[in-house]
This record gives structure tokens, sequence and C-alpha cells, in this order.
């Protein structure tokens, strides 16, 4: 029996898909037979975060209006024969599907992976309503900005309210030079405000824009720094307890001439 | 001298993440509580309505706000009294 996980986070551009695509690949690698499913009806784009665009046949609504079977619609991997991708239709809306669909969607899911990873639009509505419908666990994704924090409380006071407790935060795009100066709030501040267990951290890091150029998820990429953040984070849904990546910056010179003024 | 080179250094001036933090503190304690505003205005409103029947207080002092703590608001009030009403003193 596996589990289905959503990742979530309220506004939109913070890196959910990033973020599902990133930990769908580093269960997949880990051995674990996975199904990534694209829930954002209408503008769909894990797909090509996954490199896939060019496979798809059927999609979500056609599996949940009974279109085609479940097995019809699933696109395997390129790298991993464990890994499949459920893609979202991108010619309707997120009306056409239901919570009740996803629930039973979920319930099948869950008899053939280990893990059904989730992705879910930005927002409140049907399209949220849809994604969370059968999730056992969340996942938040926020940066580190007013707005992005503001809106990961309200979808955790919403995940509450539907029965999804202790979601897991993920605190995504951090800059550690920004942070270090006092113009970004870090992790404590964050965790402070929105009450909830950290399950990762990923540092801002140019190498997710070129894996997402050539769509290779960067958790592949073991010279990248997020790659790094994401396959902690991997292990850590596994229930492996692996500590938070060093994100110090390096001393430069200013904060060698702040120690000799004694001002640190 | 110094304060000019801590300037110059960018320590002492109040960093932004600290101003982000807190906006965030009491947007977020008006988001959690669900309550507008205006809703606010009108509960202290009658708040010192109904203080004023038994007391003097000093409005203009008046602090009235929603306070949290983790995920629990609070409705905290601070009331200055100026005087005890004479009337409803002397019938205890």
């Amino acid at each position: 029996m596996g589990e289905v996980i959503v990742v979530t986070s309220g506004k939109g551009g913070v890196g959910k898909t990033t973020t599902s695509a990133n930990i769908g690949t580093g269960l997949a690698a880990a051995g674990h037979k996975v199904v990534l499913v694209d829930t954002d009806i209408g503008l769909r784009n894990l797909d090509v975060v996954m490199g896939l665009e060019n496979r798809i046949v059927y999609d979500l609504v056609d599996v949940t209006s009974g279109n085609c079977r479940l097995k019809q619609a699933l696109i395997k991997d390129k790298r991993f024969p464990n890994l499949f991708l459920l893609p979202a239709a991108q010619t309707k809306d997120k009306t056409a599907v239901n919570p009740e669909q996803m629930r039973l969607l979920a319930a099948e899911l869950k008899e053939e992976f280990d893990y059904a990873i989730i992705d879910c639009p930005a927002g409140i509505e049907q399209g949220f309503r849809n994604a969370i419908a059968g999730a056992d666990r969340a996942i938040v994704v926020c940066t580190p900005e007013v707005s992005a924090v503001r809106d990961a409380d309200r979808i955790i006071g919403l995940l509450e309210a539907a029965e999804l407790r202790n979601p897991k935060l993920i605190i995504n795009r951090i800059r550690p030079a920004m942070v270090k100066r006092g113009d970004m709030m870090d992790i404590t501040d964050i965790l402070d405000i929105l009450a909830v267990d950290l399950i990762g951290v990923v540092p801002e890091d140019e190498s997710i824009v070129i894996s997402t150029n050539r769509g290779e998820p960067a958790v592949m990429d073991q010279a990248s720094q997020a790659g790094e953040a994401y396959r902690r984070i991997t292990s850590r849904i596994q229930g492996e307890e692996v500590p938070l990546m060093n994100l110090d910056v390096p001393k430069g010179i200013m904060e060698r001439m702040k120690s000799l003024f004694g001002l640190r | 001298m110094l304060e000019f080179i801590s300037r110059m250094l960018g320590r002492e001036s109040a960093s932004s993440k600290t101003v982000a933090k807190e906006r965030l503190r009491l947007v977020l304690v008006h988001d959690r509580a669900s309550i507008s505003p205006a809703m606010l205005n009108r509960l202290r409103e009658d708040l010192i309505k109904v203080i004023s029947n038994y007391m003097e207080i000093d409005e203009a002092a008046l602090e009235f706000n929603l306070c949290q703590d983790d995920r629990e608001v609070a409705l905290v009030a601070n009331i200055p009294v100026v005087k005890m009403k004479r009337d409803y003193a002397a019938k205890g």
C-alpha cells in the first residue's frame, strides 16, 4: 500500500512543480515505484519539467472521466523504468475533475505505486481541493518572501481544516548571502511564523533553470546544490534523519573588515 | 566616527527582514482570525461604550489588538482608567 503526497503552496511560482519533479525522481532513484500526477488542469507543466512532453497521449481527465484506463495514460520516464507521469489535461479547466474522482484515483494509485506525488495548482479553489482530496500527507513549498509565507499560512490552515494534519514545509530559493546581511528571512524566522515542521531547505540555484531547460530534474545532477537539497528531502520523506545542508557563505572581505573593527 | 564606519559597513540599520517579519505577524493575525478591520473597529466602539457606563477611560491611550501565539489568537485590550464613575462606585 503506497502513500499519496500532495505538494502545494497557495502562491504560484514558488517551485511546486520543480519540487514535485525532483522529489518524484529522487524517490524513483532510491528504487521506489513512483507516479507523478499533474493536477494543474489547463496549465500543465510537470511534463516539460520532466522532459516528457512529447509522449503524452491521454491525460488525467481522460482517466477520471473513464475515457481510458489508468495504465494507458501513464507515461514511463526516460531515465527510470519505475517512474511514471500522469499529465494534466491542457484544453480543459479545473472543474473537469471533482474531489471524489480524485479520491478514487488516489486509492487506485496507492494499489500500484509506493509513492504518488500530486503537483497541486496555485490558488485555493477547486484545483486545490482536487489535489488534496486523496492525499495522505502534504508538503508545503514557500519562498522567504512576505507574500509566499502569508499564502503558505493560509494553505496550512486549509490543509488542517481538511484533516491533513502536520504538513511539512520546504523553504525554497533561500539566498544565504541575503540572509546573512539581514535582508532575507531565515529558516528560524519562517518556522516561528508558520509553526510547522521543516522537511528541507533549497538554495536559490542556477542549476534549476538549466535542468528545467533540459527537462532533467536537478536531483540527478551530483554537482547541483539544489539537487543535493532535494536528495536530502527525498531521504527525509523515506523517514531517514539527514542534517540540513550547510548554506553558510564563505567569509568575504567585508566580513573580515567587520571582525577587524570588532563589529561582529 | 565609529558610528559612521558602522553605517558604512551596514550594521545598525534595521534589516529589511525584521520589517518583513513584523508586517507578516500583523497581517497573519487578521488572516487567521478572519476578522475584518471594520468589524474590529465596531467591536472597539462597542467596548468603549459599555466600559464608559462604569468608568471614565482614556480613549486616546486605549490599545486594542489581536495578538497571536503560535497558531492561537487572543484579543488583548489595554484600557487606561481615568476614574471610576461616582454613581456606580457608590452603588458598589
